[in-house]
């Protein structure tokens, strides 16, 4: 075993990593990467996503790639799958089927992570977006330590009890030196489709005052549709479905926002 | 696990008293149990190589001195999901207050979330400390009958992330087990954080001997959160935890202005209740959204106390009272008989 911290390593082929955080779950993580990662590409950009989810792995299903099993190369590489013009990687495939459970401790999880961020032939990338699971433990604590993160972007629903874990989440990153781009307040708002009623299910202006309070930036709203909700469901996310919408354009803003930090 | 494209478990793992894999052994492994396990040829490369070197042979030593303090808990229900953010730790905080509404009983809250411990800030004891003496770590009391453990108690900075490994955290979790003093509890309900993981597996190995009465599991309508409880119920059935029902949380939402119900997270898969009957457990009911839970939980009061007559408290007491009927406590009403379920 290898004494003192392992060195972080820049990727492979990769140029920029954006990883996808939150330390609380539920909150939209990989809707937002999802939908992050789509809108970087219509940009021209080549963008791959990572599920590192090893335990409940959505991305396949978000992106219509269920039941895909990746190849490999000669070099015994997993090559990534891909759809709607993004390269993606995630334990969903590497699995017998949708409902076989992972049920492993932390060292056999470290392995696997360490295969599916260091064994994927992503064939040069403009942009790497990691959809990183909820909590602050053995996959945040192996990603951070052995590639080098560009910029953390944190999800977050308004409510204080989300809050408070998004906070452990950016305090982890600060901890880890990885810079933190900005916050994303997610299911900000529901307006009725009937009445055009707005309700703040959960709360409101909550990502605000932590950002104001940690110094970092709000980088984008994204309202509580349920159309957000169905099209993700049948794998076509919102920014490729109906893109002329004001729910695709939420998302394209805050990828604008990404590239302009991220290539400063 | 060097060449191969598949990282799965396949064989069905048993959570005996002895720390165990839990994905597939290298070939000609000589056994977790024998005395050449870790220090074998064939344990080159295999990623439990120090566990297995480490560990000492035979069952734990930590075991009985957790059973003892389990002796005098009646009833343990564990509130799973394997998605985030569904409502588990709301749900559990309910299943708290409507428990110790009724006087006679004494409940415990187990708060197994490591790394986001809500319980706290829902139960209304934010800052408060844990003292520890001679008899254990005392748990803090909410109410006269309502006493919790967890780690946001320990925290000296709520901002403070706990960045920790699964054994690590295993070790709390036992911690948690064995030496906070509950005294003698009607029911304790424990909350789990998201996944099938180390808390998951720890919990389940520790009071394998006591016994849970069982899991209440906890979705939303939506496909993306169904796919993740499947695993969940998998990983219940593979370790021998029995299913009490499946409670579908965040069902739909009333506009306070016209009325008008929408479904936000839309069932596009038929939700929990099609979910139940296919994985054949029992379907508890749905609760449908409430703005006011959120805020309740954020300030740490008891939705059920503030707004008893709002469709989601109903909906709730509903589900309540056939989780103590699954665990052989029946609620009574005021005049001492069973009170019926209406559905």
């Amino acid at each position: 075993m290898a004494r003192g911290l392992p060195k972080k390593n820049k990727l492979r082929g990769v140029d920029k990593v954006v990883a996808v955080s939150s330390a609380k779950g539920g909150v939209g993580k990989s809707t937002v990467a999802v939908n992050l990662a789509l809108s970087l590409a219509m940009q021209q950009k080549r963008v791959g996503i990572l599920d590192t989810d090893i335990f409940g792995p959505s991305i396949p299903k978000l992106l219509n790639l269920s039941g895909g099993v990746p190849n490999v190369t000669e070099s015994n590489r997993l090559i990534p799958l891909s759809n709607y013009g993004v390269k993606a990687m995630s334990m969903g495939f590497l699995l017998p089927n949708d409902e076989s459970p992972v049920v492993w401790r932390g060292l056999m999880v470290m392995k696997a992570l360490q295969q599916l961020l260091h064994d994927v032939e992503w064939d040069g990338l403009d942009i790497l977006v990691l959809d990183l699971p909820p909590g602050t433990g053995d996959v945040q604590l192996t990603i951070t330590q052995q590639i080098v993160v560009d910029g953390a972007v944190i999800v977050s629903t308004p409510q204080d009890i989300a809050l408070i874990d998004a906070v452990k989440g950016i305090n982890m990153f600060k901890k880890v030196d990885v810079p933190v781009l900005g916050m994303v307040q997610n299911m900000s708002v529901f307006v009725c489709p009937n009445c055009n009623h707005e309700t703040h299910i959960f709360g409101s202006e909550g990502v605000q005052r932590v950002t104001d309070r940690l110094g970092t930036e709000v980088l984008g709203s994204i309202p509580l549709h349920p159309k957000i909700c169905t099209l993700s469901d049948a794998g076509t996310p919102v920014v490729v479905a109906e893109p002329d919408t004001a729910n695709a354009s939420a998302y394209k803003d805050i990828a604008d926002k990404v590239l302009q930090k991220l290539y400063i | 696990m060097a060449t191969s494209t598949t990282t799965t478990a396949t064989e069905p793992y048993n959570a005996g008293t002895i720390p165990t894999l839990a994905a597939p052994e290298p070939e000609h492994c000589p056994g977790t149990e024998s005395e050449l396990a870790g220090k074998a040829d064939a344990c080159e490369g295999c990623p439990n190589q120090l566990i297995c070197a480490s560990t000492p042979k035979g069952p734990d030593v930590d075991l009985p001195a957790i059973h003892k303090r389990m002796e005098g808990v009646r009833h343990k229900i564990l509130v799973l999901s394997g998605k985030g953010g569904v409502g588990k730790s709301t749900f559990t905080s309910m299943l708290g207050w409507a428990f110790a509404q009724d006087a006679d009983k004494e409940v415990g809250v187990m708060d197994l979330d490591i790394c986001g411990p809500s319980m706290p800030t829902m139960m209304g004891a934010k800052g408060e400390q844990i003292h520890m003496s001679n008899s254990g770590w005392s748990p803090v009391y909410v109410a006269d009958n309502l006493g919790m453990m967890s780690i946001g108690f320990m925290l000296p900075n709520e901002d403070d992330a706990i960045i920790w490994r699964g054994a690590k955290k295993s070790g709390l979790i036992k911690q948690f087990l064995k030496d906070v003093d509950w005294g003698s509890l009607d029911f304790l309900v424990v909350d789990t954080p998201p996944g099938t993981s180390d808390e998951h597996l720890s919990v389940n190995q520790y009071l394998k001997d006591t016994g849970v009465d069982g899991a209440v599991l906890v979705t939303t309508p939506q496909e993306v959160a169904l796919l993740d409880v499947r695993k969940e119920i998998d990983f219940c059935r593979k370790a021998g935890i029995k299913i009490l029902g499946l409670v579908e949380n965040m069902s739909g939402f009333v506009c306070p202005n016209c009325k008008g119900e929408s479904f936000i997270f839309a069932p596009t898969t038929g939700g929990g209740k099609a979910l139940a009957a296919d994985m054949n457990i029992p379907f508890l009911g749905s609760v449908p959204l409430d703005p006011r839970i959120g805020r309740a939980c954020d300030y740490g009061e008891s939705f059920l106390d503030e707004y008893p007559d709002s469709p989601t408290s109903k909906a709730i007491m509903r589900i309540i009272r056939q989780v103590r009927d699954s665990v052989g406590e029946p609620m009574e009403d005021d005049d001492g008989d069973e009170v019926a379920i209406e559905l």
